[in-house]
């Protein structure tokens, strides 16, 4: 999504002062209404912005008054022109957000934690495989492949939904559609007549693989359940463990390693993650309580 | 010039193509291959169960009507097995099948096919097993589209 990013543009990154706890003021300059209860919100910065996150990090959004929460980067400035968050309303501070018109002001932290490590999976296949509101941390890869396809194998992108009217960025995933020699498909849980795609478990997009199983990087988020039927699949199928990357999604609060919200086992999500590989995920996600 | 038979498209199925060679020869005895455009139906809800399909190519939809239109409830495509009613008695479709892309499939006669079955048992027993590892997973994967897993969320 291209923004206008006027003058806005100008400010220069800088040491935070008074560290990682204090936001920065960013101005929502563009609001995107992508689903029912989705929307993109592109912000840029009033004061000196936030490091350049990379894809697969997050940020801690905050709605003066309403409280913060922690969101994926679903563009990158550097690409975008703008920092943009795709945000489901779900809760009151989400929903907050998502009620946001151009001229607001946010607070932003970070970016924090791990990202997808594109460059390692250049060389081979990539399979990315994005579940609802997973498909926003996803877009940011999706774009790198795209935009150095020569680089990877055979790349599929498969998308799964709840319904047609669920399903985020339609304008972009036709784009997708009509790059040459990438795969993408897409499958509703639910659907009326006149849906024309397909309608099951996403993991009725794995049969048959649309890359090599043993030569391929896979890129995994959504639902927890759905990252473990997915991953589990795929190492079925031969796919190396180190190398399905998976986003887990925890209550992050600090976003510092500090209070300990997001611990899983031994991992702080939000500094050893999102993004971990299913070698360390699947375990922690197969201990029935922890 | 090589012919392609119907038993040689049996054997490139995923969910045929381990079975004993005279396991593959009894089943294309009663096999068709055949091309289906859209709009056309594989099965009707509540009529006679006298075959069921292997998809090669192609996408149907699995649906039942209603006073409303026709309620989609999933799609199948390339590889996937279409139709166990033929199994059970009365032998007859619980849901509509309607071609909803050019498909190609193979069809089966399933009275030709559960006669055989009758007669070898051993032959039943392992078509049967192959049919009953389709209906698990579709149960499962049924089981756990219910649970509505992009309906929830962080609720913050």
């Amino acid at each position: 999504m291209p923004v206008d990013v006027g003058a806005l543009s100008q400010a220069e990154p800088v040491d935070r002062l008074g560290g990682p706890m204090v936001p920065t003021r960013y101005e929502v300059v563009s609001r995107h209404q992508e689903t029912a209860d989705s929307v993109t919100l592109a912000l840029m910065p009033v004061d000196a912005p936030i490091a350049d996150p990379t894809p697969g990090q997050f940020t801690m959004l905050y709605t003066f008054g309403v409280g913060e929460i922690p969101i994926s980067v679903s563009g990158c400035p550097q690409r975008e022109g703008a920092l943009l968050h795709t945000i489901r309303g779900v809760g009151a501070t989400s929903r907050a957000l998502c009620a946001l018109e151009p001229g607001a002001v946010v607070g932003v932290r970070g970016p924090f934690g791990v990202g997808w490590d594109v460059s390692a999976a250049e060389g081979s296949d990539v399979l990315i495989v994005a579940g609802g509101i997973g498909l926003a941390p996803l877009r940011p890869v999706i774009r790198e492949v795209l935009t150095h396809r020569d680089r990877f194998g055979r790349v599929a992108i498969l998308i799964g939904a709840r319904t047609p009217g669920e399903l985020l960025y339609t304008e972009q995933i036709a784009q997708w559609r009509s790059v040459p020699d990438v795969h993408v498909d897409v499958t509703v849980d639910a659907a009326t007549r006149g849906w024309s795609g397909n309608v099951g478990l996403i993991t009725m997009l794995l049969d048959p693989l649309p890359v090599t199983a043993t030569a391929a990087s896979v890129f995994l988020c959504g639902p927890e359940v759905m990252i473990r039927v997915t991953s589990r699949n795929l190492v079925d199928a031969g796919t190396d463990p180190d190398r399905i990357f998976v986003s887990l999604e925890r209550n992050m609060h600090c976003a510092i390693r500090q209070c300990g919200h997001c611990q899983l086992g031994p991992l702080f999500v939000c500094a050893d993650g999102p993004v971990v590989t299913w070698t360390a995920a699947g375990p922690l996600l197969a201990v029935r309580r922890w | 010039m090589n012919t392609i038979t119907i038993r040689d498209l049996l054997a490139e199925q995923a969910v045929l193509h381990d079975l004993p060679a005279a396991d593959l020869d009894l089943i294309a005895g009663c096999a068709r291959n055949q091309y289906f455009t859209p709009g056309a139906f594989l099965a009707r809800e509540d009529t006679d169960a006298n075959q069921f399909f292997v998809i090669r190519e192609g996408k149907v939809a699995l649906e039942m009507h209603s006073p409303t239109g026709s309620l989609l409830m999933e799609t199948l495509g390339r590889g996937e097995l279409v139709g166990w009613s033929w199994l059970f008695e009365p032998y007859r479709w619980v849901f509509d099948v309607e071609v909803v892309a050019p498909t190609r499939a193979i069809v089966i006669d399933s009275a030709c096919l559960r006669d055989k079955c009758d007669a070898d048992a051993e032959f039943g027993y392992r078509l049967m097993k192959r049919f009953a590892r389709v209906i698990a997973d579709r149960l499962q994967t049924t089981r756990v589209r219910l649970l509505d897993l992009y309906g929830g969320g962080n609720a913050r």
